[in-house]
């Protein structure tokens, strides 16, 4: 699904975010990204994201060489990647039901299917009975859930994840991972950003660590090893 | 105003219902150029469905602030009234110089010596000339008697031992050669006619009201296109302070694969709006102003012995007025929407 070969991100002033990176994640693989903050976990997220383009080397995700991709092919491309942010990034003059529905009033999908899908993607994240509600009326945990609706609405097969539980208490977090398990289990690509070792640890994926942009560490997964094998 | 936004968001979903997406009709085994045809069906409706929802939101945007918005549509329309008025009181005035028009007269004034047969032989050469409509004979005894009834002079011209009047043929052109240029070749041909003395024409001031109004005309053609530089320019800073105000929403849009099609037509249908409602009150401020200018009209065209009634804007120029809104709206829009929907990137 994801596939890094040599990739480097240099700023502007010769700041390396990232250098040298291999990386391989398989299809219907969750993994966690760690590090301290400034590691390169963000830069990595972004490269995948199309946010940031690669300095050098070849990133290939759902089977697209992102070398090959022109400016104006990029929405197409994140049309198919499911991004969930630390603070939300939610409207907040729309209701929750039109901040769901966004991707797919992009994409252009009919009336029907939007109600239909929206409504599915909130059941899933247990804010059904908030669809009229506003951003700002609901909890920091309810926000980041809605975040999560927005970013599966679509069904992508890759889900990208910066910190979603950077801001929420222990079982808050918990409940958040638990979601994007359930997202894993029908067979969409997970790749979660997260400094919280304990959380990401006791969950027992595949965790990438990163340090000083570089690649430091790749400590495959302790449960459902065999899954991800086959 | 949560309300309302609600209320516009369901208008939106009503209006983009029942239209499946393109790729939702794959009907299998049904392959071949209906199949083809069909997606394209579909592919346009899902295209004039988002333009549809493009509008009616951005429509709603503009009624969300109802003060800064009609402020900016106020401006516009005054600029956009302000050719437009002029153009309307010249054409007015256009109205009323076209009955001069067929005033333009050339008086043939005989010389002194030339008895009546002279006049009658003239009168019925110029008669002959396809290019004069009606030549009337002033005898001398007539211009003695008129000049003594409306002047004062009466008595001092019985002092007078022969009548000092010349015979006067007043000759006036068709409509075809009443236009400037025509009637001054006329009158130099009639100059060089026999018996006559002095032949002039009473069509100076016509011709200086001619080039004023070309002035006028000349006026309003500048006037428009300052003003319509200044509308672009009022539609661009709008929809720049728009894009601004919405930042964020652009970058979560882009993040969520927006294209720049798609980020960019609410602004654009702003622009439209904006211009469009501009030139609509733009049309009710020069119909207003009309209104309030008929009276005075009146009485002068009372004190003028005419009827002279105060044309509105016609049915062309109205067309024209909310076409020249509308374009300039879009066009202002798009200069802003190029210039700095670009810089949004997430990051």
């Amino acid at each position: 699904m994801i596939q890094f070969n040599q990739v480097g991100k240099r700023y502007d002033g010769g700041r390396e975010g990232l250098s040298q990176i291999d990386l391989h994640v398989n299809h219907a693989e969750m993994v966690f990204l760690t590090g301290h903050s400034g590691a390169g976990k963000s830069t990595l997220l972004k490269l995948i994201a199309l946010i940031e383009r690669a300095t050098y080397g070849q990133i290939v995700v759902n089977n697209k060489n992102f070398s090959r991709i022109t400016r104006r092919q990029i929405p197409y491309v994140r049309r198919n990647i499911g991004i969930i942010f630390q603070n939300h990034k939610l409207l907040n003059d729309r209701s929750i039901f039109d901040n769901v529905a966004l991707p797919l009033v992009i994409a252009g999908y009919g009336h029907v299917e939007i109600q239909r899908r929206v409504r599915a993607a909130l059941d899933k994240v247990g804010l059904l009975d908030k669809e009229k509600r506003f951003p700002i009326m609901l909890s920091g945990g309810e926000q980041q859930r809605v975040g999560i609706a927005r970013a599966v609405v679509n069904k992508p097969p890759l889900l990208l994840a910066d910190e979603p539980t950077g801001n929420l208490d222990p079982q808050l977090s918990a409940e958040i991972m638990n979601l994007f398990e359930q997202f894993n289990q029908v067979g969409v690509t997970v790749v979660i950003a997260s400094h919280d070792i304990d959380l990401i640890s006791r969950m027992g994926y595949r965790i990438l660590s990163l340090s000083g942009g570089r690649l430091v560490g790749d400590q495959p997964a302790q449960k459902y090893a065999d899954d991800i094998a086959s | 105003m949560i309300n309302q936004h609600k209320n516009m968001l369901m208008t939106l979903r009503r209006k983009s219902a029942n239209s499946p997406r393109a790729d939702a009709v794959h009907a299998p085994g049904k392959r071949g150029a209906s199949a083809s045809q069909q997606r394209l069906t579909v592919r346009l409706h899902v295209y004039w469905q988002a333009h549809l929802q493009a509008l009616v939101f951005s429509l709603g945007r503009i009624s969300h602030n109802p003060l800064s918005s009609f402020m900016t549509i106020a401006v516009i329309a005054i600029a956009l009234a302000m050719p437009s008025g002029l153009h309307v009181l010249l054409k007015n005035f256009q109205g009323v110089s076209a009955d001069w028009d067929s005033a333009a007269q050339i008086s043939l004034f005989l010389k002194q010596e030339s008895d009546v047969g002279t006049a009658k032989e003239l009168y019925d050469h110029l008669m002959k000339m396809a290019e004069i409509d009606r030549v009337t004979i002033i005898s001398k005894e007539q211009a003695l008697a008129e000049f003594k009834r409306l002047s004062d002079f009466g008595n001092a011209l019985k002092a007078l031992d022969d009548n000092p009047f010349p015979t006067v043929l007043l000759v006036e052109p068709t409509s075809q050669y009443s236009a400037p240029a025509a009637v001054e070749s006329l009158l130099i041909r009639l100059r060089n006619l026999p018996d006559i003395e002095v032949a002039q024409l009473d069509m100076e001031w016509v011709e200086r009201w001619y080039a004023l109004m070309e002035i006028g005309k000349r006026a309003v053609v500048i006037l428009a296109i300052l003003l319509s530089l200044a509308v672009l320019l009022i539609i661009g800073n709008t929809i720049r302070l728009a894009i601004q105000s919405r930042r964020d929403e652009i970058e979560v849009q882009k993040l969520i694969g927006a294209s720049d099609a798609f980020i960019r037509r609410p602004f654009l249908y702003s622009g439209f709006w904006h211009g469009l409602l501009g030139a609509l009150l733009a049309w009710i401020l020069v119909n207003l102003s009309l209104i309030l200018l008929d009276g005075p009209v009146q009485r002068l065209s009372v004190l003028y012995d005419g009827n002279l009634k105060l044309q509105s804007l016609n049915a062309m120029a109205s067309f024209m007025l909310i076409g020249a809104g509308m374009v300039l709206g879009y066009c202002g829009a798009r200069i802003a929407v190029g210039r700095h929907l670009r810089d949004i990137e997430p990051s």
